[in-house]
């Protein structure tokens, strides 16, 4: 079981290569995998497909990659925010696959667990839907297919050396869904704790669909809006 | 006098019924959140994984790991809950939100929405609106009347890709409050000294 626990992002990321297709979490920089992008951006890889929500934002987190050219493909829901890509994507230097968020992360659920296709009323009518199968329901839906990586590099607040993950606050979003539909599912974690320390009922995601885990160290868990209010 | 973007979220809070679920999207519509009394009941959702969104949070106890769909910090009220983007969207797929609140670039008469790309232009991408569209009971769209070139973003048909056909029903402005209804946008309320004229709403 302790095979699974490495001691850092260059030994857990070993064997991600040029033309890999990587998930990477987060919602916007909120539970990005910090110190396995920082060492994806020292790896000598190229061609990568990343399937982000985002792909960085802000000029940070996968946007640091971005810039190193190595990303030929991007699948995500949402690119405002990320001027980095958006100029990428209008001068033609990257391909971009934009999925409605919802079918986004139901097509990566649905890699993980079996399903291979779905029909939904999300983007009937519109670009979406276009060379696509439409299905007459109780409305039209469109035929969605699974979506598959080689590769998921997540962040949870806590695993236990199993991979059972713990994940604070909203910075769950696709990490789960990643880590079932990756083949090869690396998580890096703020703390590993012994086994039986995450109480059956609070794990998040069970250690059957992670490979890999490791600590980092000195996390930004940067701010995109600081909002505050001085009512209590 | 139009309404200022504070006069307008505090509209769009006052036509939320107590105890209803509302998602809020990114940008003008994340404003209403602060409108929204305690006491009303109203669960509001965020699609990166949080229901029970409260109001921004003291200084003291911002977490960069609380944010709501706009990436701002939040709070949540005593009964929040944190899932997955899958559990997220079904809630919205799944008929279980009420009302949500997004932008938009066009609006027509028929009520269908644009507000992902301008082709060649500009792209922010559909992020969850498309879902939420087609998931949420009520979709009410919240946006200035106006283009920044000052063209109406209340047309007659909509030229921009769609994010959803004929799924808005209710539109609030900086000029007032109007439903599209298949041959013209009806007046439900005018911001004050604001006039049918001004609106510029197409026939």
């Amino acid at each position: 079981m302790n095979k699974k626990v490495f001691t850092s992002a260059k030994e857990a990321l070993f064997d991600i290569k040029s033309g890999s297709t990587i998930m990477s979490g987060g919602f916007g920089l909120c539970g990005i995998p910090e110190k396995s992008i920082e060492q994806l951006s020292q790896m000598d890889i190229e061609n990568l497909t990343l399937i982000s929500n985002n792909i960085g934002n802000s000029g940070r987190g996968l946007v640091a990659i971005l810039k190193q050219g190595k990303i030929a493909k991007a699948i995500c829901s949402y690119i405002g925010g990320n001027p980095d890509l958006e100029t990428r994507y209008l001068d033609k230097e990257i391909e971009i696959d934009l999925v409605p968020q919802g079918t986004f992360s139901e097509r990566i659920r649905a890699a993980g667990l079996g399903i291979r296709a779905f029909y939904t009323p999300t983007g009937f009518g519109t670009l979406v839907a276009e060379n696509k199968e439409v299905k007459e329901f109780d409305r039209p839906c469109i035929l969605e297919e699974a979506l598959h990586a080689d590769f998921a590099i997540i962040k949870a607040q806590k695993a236990d050396p199993y991979g059972n993950l713990w994940f604070k606050e909203t910075a769950r979003n696709f990490s789960p869904l990643m880590a079932m539909a990756a083949k090869t599912t690396i998580v890096e974690v703020e703390e590993i704790v012994e086994l039986g320390q995450i109480c059956p009922e609070d794990i998040h995601l069970p250690g059957l669909f992670v490979q890999r885990i490791y600590r980092g160290e000195n996390y930004k868990n940067d701010i995109e809006f600081l909002k505050t209010s001085e009512q209590k | 006098m139009s309404w200022s973007k504070q006069e307008m979220a505090a509209y769009v809070a006052g036509l939320i019924p107590k105890d209803s679920s509302l998602n809020l999207g990114i940008g003008l519509p994340s404003l209403i959140a602060n409108y929204i009394s305690q006491d009303s009941h109203i669960m509001i959702h965020s699609e990166n994984g949080v229901l029970g969104v409260g109001d921004s949070p003291h200084p003291d106890e911002v977490s960069p790991t609380l944010i709501n769909a706009g990436k701002e910090t939040i709070s949540t009220v005593a009964g929040a809950s944190f899932f997955d983007s899958s559990l997220s969207f079904g809630m919205i797929r799944g008929g279980h939100i009420d009302f949500c609140v997004l932008g938009g670039m066009e609006v027509d008469l028929a009520g269908n929405l644009a507000n992902w790309m301008i082709p060649g232009k500009k792209i922010t991408g559909m992020g969850g609106a498309m879902d939420l569209v087609n998931g949420a009971k009520e979709v009410i769209v919240l946006m200035s009347h106006f283009t920044k070139a000052g063209l109406p973003k209340l047309v007659a048909k909509t030229q921009l890709p769609l994010t959803g056909a004929g799924v808005c029903t209710q539109v609030i402005t900086d000029h007032g409050h109007f439903k599209p209804r298949g041959n013209s946008f009806e007046i439900i309320n005018l911001a004050e000294g604001v006039s049918e004229a001004d609106c510029k709403l197409p026939s």
